[in-house]
């Protein structure tokens, strides 16, 4: 989606809005759809989680934000980068691990990051971006900005510590945070009912004081108007918010395993595959008048063209350096004049301890 | 007897175990109806049940905390953390709870459980995913921290360490776990690891590694061969406690050594190994000891992997130059 200022509509009725919506969330599929086919090749390494499926819930949260709120994820974390700005081709070259990626081609598909976009990753450990968030809104308190943070987490990540204690602070001290469960039922092979202690999980935000709501994850106008009213709350009120927006992976948890058999069946997956988030704007879209079957055809090819350029970009990045394996883990204080120990004047002379 | 991979001669350990004791129980993210996250269990919850295969919630501490709890109630918990950079959410149950139960109250209680992590790199998965950090462990007093490299060992390891009246940290290798291979006893027998297990013996120069390291030491030590310089490679089989005699030993034998770890140099456990050769085994050393290992630097991301990682190339020059110094 292009940088833009905020846009609090609530969205009905709105037609570039929609089409802006829409072309985010194609972009992600078919950005994704590419990702799965360069991990098949070999282009990708190591993991990779797609949010097939999930696109109406990080498209319509993003969507209600300023450039300069925060923006903060987990692992599966591509989508999220697109809806925020983020260029497909430096996303993309992230995740072949090349150096224009977004990270340097040092993060990878589940460390993207953007200091342009506010954007502060892409996480692995689940849970371990949920703090970090709760640090961000803090600072925006502490200085006296109107931003906010919104952080994204999957159901799973709200049985461990980090969530709880940072909700806690959250809740005491009013911060300006979002944060977004993007309830898909499982962890990766586990589901909810069989890992948390209440299925209702938005109710753990009673517990910290704090405003909850529960939303259809698959509609993209429902997402925004929830997160609109939230972020609305953290700008004018401080007032943190925990939000669950229901919703479903249509693929396996990682590309390494399969989306459906085990765990889940193939008949669940397929009713859930009726729910499709860009079908479901689309054919509001269309019901409304808003977009035609033709209009759609080439918003598909537009993107298609641009994961397209995308992969030849990521593709004719070099790779880092191998050196590149040393940099970035500390700054060399000793050789930068700036960092330097700054001398406090003349040492004071310590008195020897006087002989008994 | 038949011939497995790592993860099959774990599974084996647990299901032998599991139906020869029913205090012990698996705890773990995914290890249920999906098996494990490498399939480790895979069928074990078929076969047990859900109550001695249980799914438990993402949340490592409580993981580890819990099964203290079950291990001080007379049960034989083995937890599985899905990689061993994950145990870090669990390090203060492990190295402040688990570790300490046992002088802390003086004997009165102890804590014999294990707990199951794959760890290291070399199948591009990235940081915290391939981290080797099991010398991270290492100091925990208490504790008992070990890595097989062969499925032999892997089972007999396993089945000593839940009979173990102490905590064992037992550390799996990621990148052997399907491509290692070899004879398994069906019987249930156990391994003593607190012996270095000599598993090559050449006069020229000894090799010490654990874990997948021990299979880079190897095949290391077969390119030496083709050069005239007879390796022994020692798989030391246990970090804590370390089978001090057993490398001296070896090391003696050669007067050269070579350590080999993927975790990065500076303060890695082979510079524990070599103190303590310096120390016991200072007038047989002919020449000063290598360490083969990651560089200080994060994991990289797979294009990179390669050269991260403690490969052949690094541990045959290395041997070299140990070999050929004075
Ligand atoms: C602390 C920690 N434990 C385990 C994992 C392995 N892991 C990665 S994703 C995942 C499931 C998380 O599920 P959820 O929070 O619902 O997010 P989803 O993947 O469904 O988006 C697990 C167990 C991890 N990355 N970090
Ligand atoms: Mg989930």
């Amino acid at each position: 989606m292009a940088k833009r200022r905020a846009d609090t509509r609530n969205g009905v009725g709105d037609r570039a809005l929609h089409h802006e919506l829409l072309r985010t969330m194609l972009l992600q599929r078919r950005f994704e759809e590419r990702c799965a086919e360069a991990y098949a090749v070999g282009k990708i390494g190591g993991f990779c989680h797609l949010y097939i499926g999930q696109e109406a819930t990080g498209t319509g949260a993003i969507s209600v934000l300023r450039d300069d709120d925060y923006v903060i994820g987990t692992y599966r974390d591509h989508a999220q980068a697109i809806a925020r700005g983020i260029a497909p081709r430096a996303i993309m070259a992230e995740l072949f691990g090349r150096i224009d990626g977004c990270s340097g081609g040092k993060g990878g598909s589940m460390h993207l990051f953007s200091r342009e976009h506010n954007f502060l990753g892409g996480h692995g450990i689940v849970g371990g971006n949920i703090p970090l968030a709760t640090g961000v809104a803090f600072a925006i308190k502490y200085r006296g900005g109107d931003q906010v943070c919104l952080c994204f987490f999957g159901e799973a990540a709200v049985n461990i510590g980090s969530f709880h204690e940072s909700l806690n602070m959250a809740g005491l001290w009013k911060l300006p945070v979002i944060y977004v469960i993007e309830n898909n039922r499982y962890g990766m092979g586990t589901a909810l009912e069989r890992a948390s202690a209440i299925n209702d999980i938005a109710e753990r935000a009673r517990a910290y004081d704090m405003p909850r709501s529960v939303v259809d994850g698959q509609d993209v106008l429902a997402v925004r108007q929830a997160v609109g009213e939230a972020v609305q709350r953290a700008r004018t009120e401080c007032v943190p918010t925990l939000i669950e927006a229901r919703t479903y992976r249509f693929m396996g948890h990682s590309m390494s395993d399969a989306a459906a058999g085990t765990y889940r069946s193939k008949a669940e997956l397929d009713e859930q595959l009726k729910r499709d988030p860009i079908a479901l704007l689309r054919s509001r879209m269309q019901d409304k008048g808003e977009i035609t079957d033709a209009e759609v055809t080439a918003l598909d090819a537009e993107v298609r063209a641009q994961c397209e350029d995308a992969w030849q970009f990521a593709d004719q990045s070099p790779e880092p350096p191998l050196e590149a394996l040393y940099e970035d883990v500390l700054v060399d204080t000793t050789s930068d004049p700036e960092l330097a120990p700054v001398a406090a004047g003349v040492p004071p002379t310590v008195a020897p301890i006087a002989a008994a | 007897m038949s011939v497995m991979n790592i993860l099959e001669a774990i599974r084996d350990a647990l299901g032998t175990e599991m139906a020869a004791d029913d205090r012990v129980i698996l705890l773990g993210q995914d290890i249920g109806k999906f098996g494990g996250i490498f399939r480790a269990t895979d069928g074990l919850y078929a076969q047990f049940g859900g109550e001695r295969v249980i799914d438990m919630p993402l949340a490592e501490g409580a993981i580890i905390g819990s099964a203290l709890g079950l291990a001080l109630s007379g049960l034989r918990p083995v937890a599985e953390i899905q990689f061993l950079g994950f145990a870090r959410q669990a390090f203060h149950q492990i190295v402040s709870q688990v570790a300490r139960m046992r002088h802390r109250s003086r004997g009165r209680f102890a804590a014999s459980m294990v707990i199951r992590a794959p760890f290291g790199g070399g199948v591009r998965t990235p940081e915290l995913h391939s981290d080797a950090v099991e010398c991270q462990f290492a100091q925990a007093q208490g504790l008992k921290v070990i890595a097989p490299s062969n499925p032999y060992d892997a089972k007999g390891m396993l089945l000593a360490a839940i009979r173990d009246p102490d905590p064992v940290l037992f550390c799996e290798p990621l990148h052997g776990y399907r491509s290692i291979k070899g004879d398994v006893p069906s019987s249930a027998y156990t391994v003593d690891f607190s012996k270095a297990n000599v598993v090559r013996q050449g006069n020229d120069i000894t090799l010490i590694g654990w874990s997948s390291a021990v299979n880079v030491a190897l095949r290391a030590a077969e390119a030496l061969a083709t050069e005239g310089i007879e390796a022994t490679v020692v798989d030391i089989r246990s970090l804590l406690p370390l089978d001090v005699g057993g490398i001296v030993a070896a090391v003696e034998s050669t007067g050269r050594c070579v350590i080999v770890h993927e975790a990065p140099l500076t303060a890695g456990f082979g510079a524990e190994i070599a103190a303590t050769l310096a120390r016991e085994a200072f007038y047989s050393l002919q020449a000063p000891i290598e360490r083969v290992t990651g560089p200080d630097a994060p994991y990289p991301l797979a294009g990179a992997e390669q050269m991260y990682l403690p490969g052949v190339d690094r541990v045959v020059a290395a041997a070299r130059r140990t070999a050929q110094g004075q």
